[in-house]
């Protein structure tokens, strides 16, 4: 193995440091975390000789070779003032804070309406335990790959001490229960409240019963030193909808797996995604549509604006499995580069086993169409302002499907002061008109 | 309309211009002057130069000027940027208007208006201002209220684009109005709506400059002068009975000797390069 083993050993002694801990925890949760971390020591991350196709063109060596802490949770907490700053969306709705993967009881709050249903893991483990083991690792299955392997064995929440020398490793874990004709919306938020470097391993684990439906909103904002893997895994039980819009902002390397299944006749997925890149970030989209019963509908959506030196890969597979008949299923990636250097690579896939089923999928990549600035600019409009227009009318597509208008709002103009150097220098008119 | 001669200086002259897109030379010394109140037509066959000619006036991208000038109102235009040219009055009807997805017509109008009366020193006017004023302008131009939520041009039939492009214009008000060959592709009922909104906007202190490649729209926006570009040069000017010898006869009469091909039947279209 070439994965350095210090970063290995690391892990095998937090995840033996931790087994005092544990003892609370139930047995089966113990089993679970247990072959979640076999895992991860078996197969380690996919570099090297292990990486194969769906790591084609993302490196997760930094991650691998770098030590990361366990984290602990800082003596830090927010106040309502500085959630309001940075999460200016969420009015009315519960509220779960965590940092650094620990809950802040602070500025959480949980709405009446919610008391049933919102709550900290491990206050669900505790209170809820049959639930909780009827769901949890049931839709991630702890062996799935090495971010869900770490992050089953890893994942908790708790008390608070402070100090950060090395680069912490946080394991989000969320799993929502969606019961038949329940309808749930969820916005999970991911920042960085300080500049260095840390590794996020998130996993959310969605079940959905029948006639349910899941609004999930999922806004990634780390420093852009930080790395992200990550993987979301929704399972469509009979009638239900999941819709999703994943805004990605941060984060140096980034890998999200966004893997859904459709398990239940009639299942309705709508997975939209905007990521806005730059620097020198690595984003690597990986979204799968497993169509395993008839009458299912996909469709995906995802745009990207690339800046700078940045790279987004996207790998969009949509299967049908036999007997999966009827499905009809979308999927389209778009991708304006701003940069020359900047790059995109789409790798969308059909697998199809089923009969009278529809698919197709698109993609593009280019840069913001010439003719379009100047006709903007033939109409009065200074390039920045053309510039501008042209990227929120392609961010657009993708924010109007919000319908939380002070989410929308507040992505907006986030999307726009990432890009606001954008548009300053047009070479080829000055060249023109020479 | 009365030709004007009140104002000395043209606001638009063109004077030996040769413009070149990549190795290839469009405009070879072509010579052009416009005065205010004036209505000017330039028509030619296919690959003369016209979209060229208006093109780079309006200050495209793309090609290269390798000799003579532009001048808009006294000054040179060749340093200047589209957006420079537009917020001085210059205003160019696009013969093939662009779609522009996710930005909404009412929005676009509202952000370009914006920027020019900034420029003349005018007072910004309000969303409910601007508004009436399009509606009424929307109005004249039989143009479909639901098209200004739409994005610009996005799924509009071809005739829709180009009474778009005419409903800019009269939004935007400038001096010097160009028009690409806003006829092509219109039924003549659409011709006459975007004939009506020229000629509402046609006056004293406007100049209006009509690239064809029909003499059929001249029947309703009557020119002061016609221009004949033929191979990057104006062969002809004349007034509006030219445009009339023209249709009954074609390009080909006026093409140089030394380039007409013998022989070649004598069509309108003329021929195409």
């Amino acid at each position: 193995m070439t994965q350095t083993a210090e970063a290995t050993d690391r892990y095998v002694r937090d995840f033996d440091a931790l087994r005092e801990q544990r003892a609370e925890e139930p047995l089966w949760l113990r089993d679970l975390r247990r072959e979640g971390f076999d895992y991860f020591q078996r197969m380690g991350w996919p570099i090297d000789e292990k990486r194969d196709e769906i790591w084609k063109y993302t490196d997760v060596k930094p991650v691998a070779r770098t030590e990361f802490r366990n984290s602990e949770a800082a003596g830090t907490t927010l106040s309502d003032r500085d959630i309001a700053a940075l999460v200016p969306f969420d009015g009315g709705m519960s509220r779960l804070v965590f940092i650094d993967g620990y809950y802040v009881p602070g500025p959480s709050r949980v709405v009446d309406a919610d008391n049933e249903s919102v709550r900290r893991l491990s206050d669900a483990v505790r209170d809820e335990e049959s639930l909780v083991h009827g769901h949890l690792g049931r839709y991630s299955e702890p062996g799935h790959d090495a971010s869900v392997g770490l992050n089953t064995a890893f994942f908790r929440d708790g008390y608070i001490t402070s100090d950060h020398a090395a680069p912490v490793v946080t394991y989000p874990r969320t799993l929502i229960v969606a019961g038949k004709r329940v309808e749930v919306t969820l916005i999970e938020t991911y920042l960085s409240l300080g500049p260095r470097n840390h590794f996020t391993d998130p996993v959310s684990e969605i079940g959905l019963g029948e006639g349910s439906r899941v609004t999930h909103y999922r806004i990634m904002r780390e420093n852009t030193e930080s790395y992200t893997i990550g993987h979301v895994r929704p399972c469509l039980g009979p009638d239900s909808t999941y819709k999703s819009v994943v805004y990605q902002a941060g984060s140096g390397l980034m890998r999200l797996d966004l893997e859904v299944l459709i398990e239940g006749e009639g299942a309705f997925a709508d997975l939209k995604g905007l990521y806005v890149v730059g620097g020198n970030q690595h984003l690597d989209n990986l979204v799968s549509i497993d169509h395993a019963r008839p009458h299912g509908t996909s469709r995906l959506y995802y745009k990207g604006i690339l800046d700078g030196k940045s790279r987004a890969v996207f790998g969009g597979t949509v299967y049908v499995r036999p007997g999966a008949d009827k499905t009809d299923a979308y999927q389209e990636d778009k991708n304006l580069l701003l940069s020359a250097e900047a790059e995109a690579d789409s790798k969308p896939s059909l697998e199809i086993y089923a009969d009278d089923v529809k698919c197709g999928h698109g993609a593009t990549a280019g840069a913001v169409a010439e003719e379009a600035i100047f006709y903007l600019r033939s109409r009065g409009l200074d390039e920045q302002t053309a510039m501008r227009l042209l990227i929120q009318g392609f961010a657009s597509e993708i924010l109007d499907g919000i319908k939380i208008e002070s989410l929308r709002a507040h992505l907006e103009q986030v999307t726009m002061t990432a890009l606001a150097g954008v548009g300053a220098t047009d070479p080829s008119l000055q060249e023109a008109s020479a | 309309m009365a030709r004007s001669t009140n104002h000395t200086r043209p606001v638009l002259e063109v004077h030996n211009l040769h413009v070149s897109v990549g190795d290839n030379e469009i405009l070879k010394g072509m010579d052009l002057s416009v005065k205010l109140g004036e209505v000017h037509a330039v028509m030619g066959p296919n690959g003369s130069g016209k979209s060229t000619f208006t093109n780079v006036v309006a200050g495209r991208p793309g090609y290269t000027i390798t000799r003579g000038d532009i001048l808009y109102e006294g000054q040179s235009v060749l340093g200047m940027f589209p957006d420079e040219r537009a917020r001085k009055g210059i205003f160019l009807a696009l013969q093939y208007p662009v779609e522009l997805p996710g930005i909404r017509n009412r929005e676009f109008l509202r952000t370009a208006l914006e920027a020019l009366r900034a420029a003349r020193g005018e007072t910004k006017l309000s969303v409910r201002e601007f508004n009436t004023m399009l509606e009424a302008k929307a109005k004249e131009m039989d143009f479909d209220p639901d098209l200004m939520k739409r994005n610009v041009n996005e799924g509009f039939s071809g005739g829709e684009k180009k009474r778009n492009e005419i409903l800019q214009m009269t939004v935007l008000d400038p001096r010097l109005a160009l028009l690409d060959e806003t006829d092509s592709g219109l039924d003549i009922d659409a011709l006459k709506v975007v004939a009506r909104g020229v000629n509402e906007f046609r006056g004293p202190e406007k100049a209006i400059v009509l690239v064809t490649h029909y003499q059929r729209i001249l029947n309703y926006i009557k020119p002061d002068y016609v221009h004949v570009l033929i191979d990057g040069r104006i062969v002809r000017s004349g007034g509006s009975d030219l445009a009339q010898e023209l249709e009954a006869q074609g390009y080909e009469w006026l093409r140089e000797p030394a380039e007409a091909t013998t022989g070649e039947s004598v069509g309108a279209t003329g021929r195409s390069s």
